[in-house]
């Protein structure tokens, strides 16, 4: 087998230095009847050729994002990726390494940590960012339960419309933690006038999302007020962290927490993950933050250098007293929104947002131009929510065998809801052409 | 063409000094480069990317247009290019050598995993977007899911679960689900542990609200049989337990334990953080598991990354399948269907406990680890144990006379050692493995497991050649025996040939510094 370099007659010689006459001898701990003998059932080894064309054609089934006009977001976004971030995350050292305990000999992986760390907090507007999480999910997740913490209050309230599925995690890991969260109702174009009516002196922190699900900004300064108010915190929610190029950034709008998805720099679709969780706060709040941190310090010549630290947060330390169970950040992903970012530089990264905002103009102007289609909201990044004649479901549908990705419907995310069945989120990023947007209204006013 | 003018070169080296006193200009020597910060390297009105400016429209951001700069250095593309090779020239790496950190498993990752995540139809390919257009990929989870279903012997698996860890949160979420449907999830508030775990299992359930008690460990490693069944009661939820345990130990008394539990009415959760050493010839489901997560990052060879993604799908036990967290894949004739939501799942008869991520788990990581499981197939993959284990037989016969091991053979993927070998030395573990670092090696796991004094945690993998073990174990017994003899030189000061020295930790934690900040402009003089 190619990756296994150990020959018979090595096995044997080992087997002689151990004094065990068999491989079975090493596994003699094991109790008798769960020693199993023979292969399990299951296919045997192949070569790489064959691997290869077994994993293609599963893999042809699939429309892939970038065969077909395309306006898919509601959380994970198509953007050009330039090649040299494939590479540079392809490289051995950064691919092939553990996590940098040792900080003399992984000095490359804490660097690009500590600059990752820097831009999310610049690009948040906040104070200092951690050296991500799993996803935008999580970390908004491990927000709420920071927030708790800090506060020692247990009541969360959500905004009706945060991310269904960030809403969901939330309540998943509330439910286990014994907070209480309310969530408000969907209310499209975005509000904060129902969230702030519901904050009160139990309320440990409001989570809103911006752009939220829906697609339109929300101004978070009121809702930062009277948060603080009543002393709860603000958990700002970005999940097209490209938006931050154009739009006010949530920091300097109030916020306490910002988390968010990064996957919109650097990172690709794929499926769903693995993508790359934003978190940033307040330097008061730093040792309440989960999640790894690299900080800047001297080695015993006095050279900089870089480690993790405030690690007595953390589970490998604190055990049960630990801030977070979380034991990974998303390292690699990190290591390609730094790099895609250092790319773009203010210049780049600005401009690109405002391509995606242009794009969502001409979007809006053109669907709002077909018979029976109105475009919900006047403010928006680079996506947002049309109501449709009829189930938005079935015209996604409709819309696929005309070979056009039209957006995603909102009752695929939350199902129960007749007055949202017409509803279809749509995004448009740099990836989308005039020809795009033009096969688009074609196919829509065809089908409808 | 002739070949290049050699006259006056001089064709062999003057006799060479150590060079350590050598000052040089840019604080560079030789290979080993000096490089700034990203932002550092600002070069206003440079730009690592060629975007056209949008024709002029009119912004429809409401009142929320940004007014200030973010701050973002201008760098072009080689510059950047540059800058990252450079820090990752700074890096160890398991394609550079042996990384035999216990418990980590940093074995070979092969780039035909990395070829096939990347090709269009996964890696290009929506989470939302219609599910007739994601048959493939649908099908691809349900393939992985069979695999991981069949190795462990347990009929359902979880697969959205991030990482290790979060397998862990997922598999004790449906272990109290599982116990509020049974009425018993108010009685049941503690969770065993044994003292040599891993952080994370008594921090997830702490998370939960649980209470962990400790089991405290046996002369020779294990759990301590007698101390673990005191400790059983109708108030204990589960027993968190790795198995291979960290001390790289099959728990002998498994089944016993298993019994024992489920007679007390709880659940059995494995962290399985350990199942390289077993795969394809143990299944953990005839063990008496009810719950276990596989870092696919371990055991199936996805990418460490310098600290994920990993990737925690978590098998499940019959009692335990109906409460798994949404979404999952069913599939009939028509095709793959996901079951997203609480309605979908009604319908579908299933009461999950809730979801763990948005979205559906680590699609790259899948394709990874099945391209991996593909490859080896069943044969393979217990070639894969067997080899694992006996790597590390290997390395903890040849080394028990130079170090010192704590616990009698045979182990399991692990070989752990104890700090016994350095008493009167002044030379600790952290010394130890610091020289390990001028030798070329990246350390073992050192003070993990707590239950010996100054562990030592060698997990060699079973994709090392018997010569690379071999220079390994002969570096390990030179090192012995140098800190015998007191070489002091050795390894205070190590490492002295890394890119850095030893670095100041306590100053890092003491007067945080998590960010570059732009220099304050000089005072003008006025």
């Amino acid at each position: 087998m190619r990756y296994l370099p150990l020959t018979d007659s090595d096995r044997r010689a080992m087997l002689g230095v151990i004094g065990a006459n068999s491989i079975d001898d090493l596994f003699r701990d094991v109790p008798e009847h769960a020693r199993r003998d023979g292969f399990v059932d299951l296919p045997k080894r192949q070569g790489e050729l064959e691997v290869e064309r077994a994993l293609t054609r599963m893999a042809s089934k699939n429309v892939s994002a970038g065969s077909v006009p395309f306006f898919v977001g509601a959380g994970a976004y198509r953007h050009h990726v330039p090649a040299t971030v494939d590479h540079l995350i392809q490289r051995s050292e950064f691919l092939t390494s553990y996590t940098p305990y040792q900080p003399e000999i992984t000095q490359g992986t804490l660097q690009y940590l500590f600059e990752f760390q820097t831009q999310v907090a610049m690009l948040t507007g906040m104070d200092v960012a951690n050296a991500s999480m799993y996803d935008g999910s999580t970390a908004c997740g491990e927000a709420v339960l920071m927030a708790h913490r800090v506060t020692k209050r247990k009541k969360a309230v959500l905004s009706g419309t945060l991310h269904p599925q960030y809403r969901a995690v939330v309540e998943n890991l509330s439910e286990f933690a014994n907070y209480t969260v309310e969530a408000m109702a969907p209310a499209i174009p975005g509000t904060t006038e129902d969230i702030i009516a519901r904050i009160c002196n139990d309320t440990s922190c409001v989570v809103v999302q911006s752009p939220s699900f829906y697609g339109d900004l929300i101004d978070l300064r009121a809702v930062a007020e009277a948060a603080h108010a009543k002393g709860a915190l603000l958990i700002a929610v970005v999940t097209e962290v490209v938006s931050l190029g154009l739009v006010t950034s949530p920091g300097e709008m109030g916020a306490d927490i910002v988390v968010g998805e990064g996957q919109s720099i650097g990172n690709g679709l794929n499926f769903g993950g693995p993508y790359v969780g934003l978190f940033a706060t307040k330097s008061k709040y730093v040792r309440q933050m989960p999640g790894r941190l690299c900080g800047e310090t001297v080695d015993a010549t006095g050279a900089r250098g870089f480690v993790l630290t405030l690690s007595t947060r953390e589970q490998h330390i604190r055990r049960e007293k630990a801030t977070s169970n979380i034991c990974t950040n998303s390292g690699l992903c990190s290591l390609a929104f730094t790099v895609h970012l250092s790319l773009l530089g203010e210049e780049g990264f600005t401009r690109l947002a405002r391509i995606n905002h242009a794009n969502a103009v001409k979007l809006a102007d053109g669907l709002a131009g077909v018979k029976g289609v109105e475009v919900l909201g006047d403010s928006f990044f680079n996506e947002f929510t049309i109501r449709l004649p009829r189930n938005a479901a079935s015209v996604i549908d409709e819309l696929v065998d005309k070979d056009v990705i039209g957006g995603v419907p909102v009752s695929r995310l939350i199902p129960d809801d007749p007055s949202l069945e017409n509803l279809l989120i749509v995004a448009s990023t740099e990836i989308n052409t005039d020809a795009d947007r033009a096969a688009f209204v074609a196919a829509l006013t065809e089908v409808l | 063409m002739s070949g290049m003018n050699n006259q006056g070169r001089p064709s062999s080296p003057h006799e060479a000094s150590s060079g350590e006193a050598i000052v040089t200009y840019t604080g560079n020597r030789g290979l080993r480069l000096e490089e700034p910060l990203i932002f550092e390297l600002d070069n206003s009105g440079a730009c690592g990317v060629d975007l056209d400016e949008p024709e002029t429209f009119t912004l429809r951001l409401g009142k929320l247009a940004r007014k200030g700069r973010i701050g973002l250095p201008g760098i072009s593309e080689p510059d950047v290019m540059r800058h990252y090779v450079r820090l990752s020239r700074k890096n160890y790496s398991i394609d550079a050598g042996l990384y035999p950190l216990g418990s980590c498993t940093m074995k070979h990752n092969p780039r035909l995993n990395e070829k096939m995540a990347r090709v269009a139809g996964f890696g290009d390919v929506h989470p939302l977007q219609p599910q007739k257009t994601v048959q493939g990929a649908l099908e691809l989870i349900e393939m992985l899911a069979h695999w991981l279903k069949v190795l462990t012997g347990l009929p359902a698996v979880a697969m959205s679960p991030k990482a290790g860890a979060h397998g862990e949160l997922c598999g004790m979420m449906a272990i109290r689900a599982a116990l509020e449907a049974r009425g018993e999830g108010a009685m049941r508030t503690r969770v065993l542990v044994p003292e040599s775990a891993h952080g994370t299992n008594p921090a997830t359930a702490a998370l939960l609200g649980y209470k962990v008690d400790a089991i405290p460990a046996t002369e020779d490693g294990r759990v301590d049989l007698a101390a673990f069944k005191a400790k059983l009661g109708p108030d204990v939820a589960a027993i968190m337990l790795t198995n291979p345990n960290t001390c790289g130990l099959f728990e002998r008394d498994i089944i016993e334990i298993a019994d024992a539990v489920h007679e007390v009415g709880a659940y059995f959760y494995c962290d399985g953080a350990n199942f390289n050493a077993i795969v394809g010839r143990v299944r953990p489901g005839d063990l008496g598991v009810d719950a276990m997560h596989i870092n696919l990052h371990k055991t199936f060879s996805t990418p460490h990354g310098g600290g994920g993604p990993g990737a925690g799908p978590v098998v499940l036990s019959e009692a335990l399948a109906p409460f798994a967290p949404l979404p999952y894949v069913v599939h009939d004739a028509e095709g793959f269907q996901l079951v997203e939501t609480t309605t979908q799942a009604k319908a579908d008869g299933t009461t999950p406990f809730g979801r763990m991520v948005s979205f559906h788990g680590q699609m790259g990581m899948f394709v990874r680890a099945m391209a991996y499981m593909m490859s080896h197939g069943s044969d393979g993959l217990r070639q894969v144990a067997e080899d694992a284990v006996l790597n590390a037989n290997y390395i903890l016969a040849s080394l028990k006379n130079d170090l010192s091991a704590p616990f009698e053979g045979p182990c399991m993927h692990e070989a752990l050692f104890d700090d016994s070998f350095l008493k009167g030395t002044s030379v600790e573990t952290l010394d130890f493995a610091k020289a390990m670092i001028d030798e070329g090696y990246h350390p073992m796991t050192m003070y993990f497991p707590l239950v010996v004094h100054g562990a030592l945690l060698i997990e060699p993998t079973e994709t090392e050649s018997k010569k690379t073990l071999d220079q390994f174990i002969g570096t390990l017994r030179h090192l012995a025996k140098a800190a015998k003899g007191n070489d002091k030189g050795l390894f205070t000061g190590a490492p002295h040939f890394a890119p850095r020295h030893r670095l100041d930790e306590t100053l890092a934690a003491r007067s945080p510094v998590l960010r570059w900040q732009p220099p304050v402009p000089a005072q003008a003089a006025e």
